[in-house]
């Protein structure tokens, strides 16, 4: 049985979703309409299937569960998330995957502006982003840590494959773009380089999933070439106030 | 009472619009359940409607919504108007009881036309002769305020809850070619009947979400031409900002929507030379009518609807078309609950100010 959303309170819903996984480890909820924080800090092992328009905050501090949305997701989707994956067959808002810790989000289309906005790493824990399309301005904005791929796949004539200041401030982690993207777009200290034989099994493994998830072929995807975004430094701004 | 850093309240403004754009009529019911879908962005200290094309019959006058405070303000206020306009009706706006709203001001509504022989006298053209009047009254009349004061269109504002609102004026009796809509999270000024969104002067009406950290600068510049800030909050300025530059300056909306939220000085370094020679005028000319700071903001019109939102994107906003109609608020879902299946959904970018014009022409006086 699932849980209708429809136009309850968002609250409503969630308490209504803990329940059910007190005794299940899977819920379908349908019907969405904009309520927020759904799969908020979901454990391991625990998995919500949401069928229409998630709320802003869906799965924030994601605690190593799944989330499988079909359809378009808000603003702050994975906010500050600790691990676990996220997939959406759609779109996503503003600050997707906003300080994400670890775990791993699959967007089938774009996201809007400050994609990855300050995503960090540390030891084994990595957090990837994965976009389908392409991004808004803004895109891996304070990175610290992790990876974003970002595949431009399906764009319209006139799209580019980011929007203005990405990477700003980044000081950390890495941007996988594929091929032709708008140089006069990226923020000044980031280097353009070829992928190594590392990035390139890392790289492997994501858009193998990404295939899988939304059934796009995989030889066609990894026909045209990649470049690799870096940070030239870990202190971008060191010197924007004083000379030492 | 708790103060700041005691309490959270996981709030932001939200914004709603719809427009049809060959004129086709849309009940206020539409506009309600879109806005109210994001109550949890207000607090319940401001909501409000704008909606164009409600008085077909009294189409030609204008149309002045005011809030009285007392009963000497309303003597006044009603002296005054009588000897600027001639006035056709005056009447309570009608309103029914919600729980949720109450100590409000007494609420009125005038229609008619500028009494041309004082206008004559005055040497203004008829849109700076009521801007004046308008103006007049809010800074001078204490307890009265004009809050609206377009042809063929009306601003409905209250402390409440927009969806609350929405029902106090009773607006699923309106039916209009454009509706916004805008729920309140006052942050840094009172919440108050006056402050409520829209504001309007003469056709135009805006709706914002953010905040105006340029507001100082731009009341500055804008005040230098008569206007009065007087509603203690600053998306009004926005306003003036766009009539003057719209009426008085004779800019298309699309090159209004340009000044207001022109590229960084790096960005137009990269432009080619057209572009480069148009946005340095524009940030030499109008200097002191860039606006910065968060923000989305939607300008309804009765030429169209205007959507903007500042250069660094630090507002959400979120536009959809079907068919004739195109729709805009500050979250999707909100669009989705009365269009679930449009033919675009888009995100704003802050370098791209959407404009959706009325196909329309408007009929002059037959």
């Amino acid at each position: 049985m699932s849980i209708i959303a429809g136009l309850r309170r968002y609250a409503e819903v969630n308490g209504d979703i803990k329940t059910k996984l007190l005794s299940q480890n899977k819920v379908t909820v349908e019907d969405v309409n904009g309520q927020r924080y759904l799969g908020c800090a979901l454990d391991s092992g625990k998995t919500i299937e949401i069928h229409g328009t998630a709320g802003n905050d869906l799965a924030c501090y994601l605690n190593g569960g799944k989330i499988l949305l079909y359809g378009n997701g808000q603003d702050a989707v994975g906010n500050t998330m600790g691990g676990g994956q996220i997939i959406i067959h759609g779109h996503s808002g503003d600050a997707l995957g906003y300080g994400m810790r670890d775990g791993e989000i699959y967007i089938r289309d774009n996201v809007c502006c400050r994609g990855g906005i300050h995503m960090k790493e540390f030891r084994s824990m990595k957090p990837v982003l994965v976009i389908g399309q392409n991004a808004g301005s803004f895109l891996g904005e304070y990175m610290a840590g992790g990876t974003i791929i970002l595949l431009g796949l399906n764009m319209k004539r006139g799209e580019k494959l980011f929007g203005t200041h990405c990477a700003s401030g980044m000081h950390g982690g890495k941007i996988y773009v594929r091929g032709a993207f708008p140089k006069e777009n990226l923020s000044p200290n980031i280097k353009i380089s070829s992928l190594t034989d590392e990035d390139k099994k890392e790289l492997d493994k994501y858009v193998k999933n990404y295939c899988k998830y939304f059934g796009q072929d995989y030889e066609a995807v990894m026909s045209k070439p990649f470049k690799k975004l870096t940070p030239v430094t870990s202190r971008p701004y060191a010197n924007l106030y004083t000379s030492n | 009472m708790l103060k700041e850093g005691q309490v959270r309240i996981p709030s932001g403004c939200a914004i709603a619009a719809i427009i049809d754009r060959k004129g086709g009529l849309i009940n206020g019911s539409e506009i309600i359940k879109s806005i109210s879908l994001m109550h949890d962005r207000s607090n319940g200290l401001g909501g409000g409607f704008a909606a164009y094309g409600i008085y077909p019959e009294h189409k030609d006058e204008y149309a002045f919504h005011i809030f009285f405070e007392n009963k000497e303000a309303h003597q006044k206020c009603e002296e005054f108007l009588f000897k600027h306009f001639n006035i056709d009706v005056a009447e309570r706006i009608p309103t029914k009881k919600v729980a949720s709203i109450s100590n409000g001001p007494d609420i009125w509504r005038y229609f008619g036309r500028v009494n041309r022989v004082r206008m004559k006298n005055s040497r203004l053209d008829e849109g700076e002769y009521v801007v004046q009047c308008v103006t007049k009254i809010n800074a001078a009349y204490d307890g009265a305020y004009i809050f609206s004061s377009g042809k063929n269109m009306g601003c409905f504002k209250a402390v409440g809850f927009p969806e609350d609102v929405g029902e106090f004026y009773m607006l699923d009796r309106y039916d209009a070619y454009l509706w916004t809509a805008h729920g309140r999270f006052p942050t840094n000024t009172p919440g108050w009947w006056g402050g409520a969104h829209p504001f309007n002067i003469l056709d135009w009406s805006i709706v914002h979400n953010g905040e105006i950290s340029s507001y100082d600068a731009n009341r500055r510049y804008i005040e230098q031409f008569g206007y009065k800030c007087t509603m203690q909050t600053d998306t009004e300025v926005i306003t003036y900002l766009f009539d003057h530059l719209i009426r008085h300056h004779g800019l298309p909306a699309n090159v209004a929507a340009d000044v207001l939220t022109a590229p960084e000085w790096d960005e137009i370094d990269r432009m080619d030379d057209e572009k480069k020679e148009y946005f340095t005028n524009l940030r030499a000319i109008y200097s002191g009518a860039l606006v910065n700071g968060p923000f989305s903001v939607i300008l309804g019109s009765n030429k169209g609807l205007l959507a903007i939102n500042d250069r660094l994107k630090l507002r959400s906003l979120t536009a959809a078309v079907k068919g004739d109609r195109a729709y805009f608020a500050s979250e999707e879902s909100a669009i989705r609950i009365i269009c679930p299946d449009p033919d675009k959904v888009w995100s704003v970018s802050g370098a791209d100010p959407v404009f959706v014009p009325l196909e329309i022409e408007n009929k002059e006086d037959e």
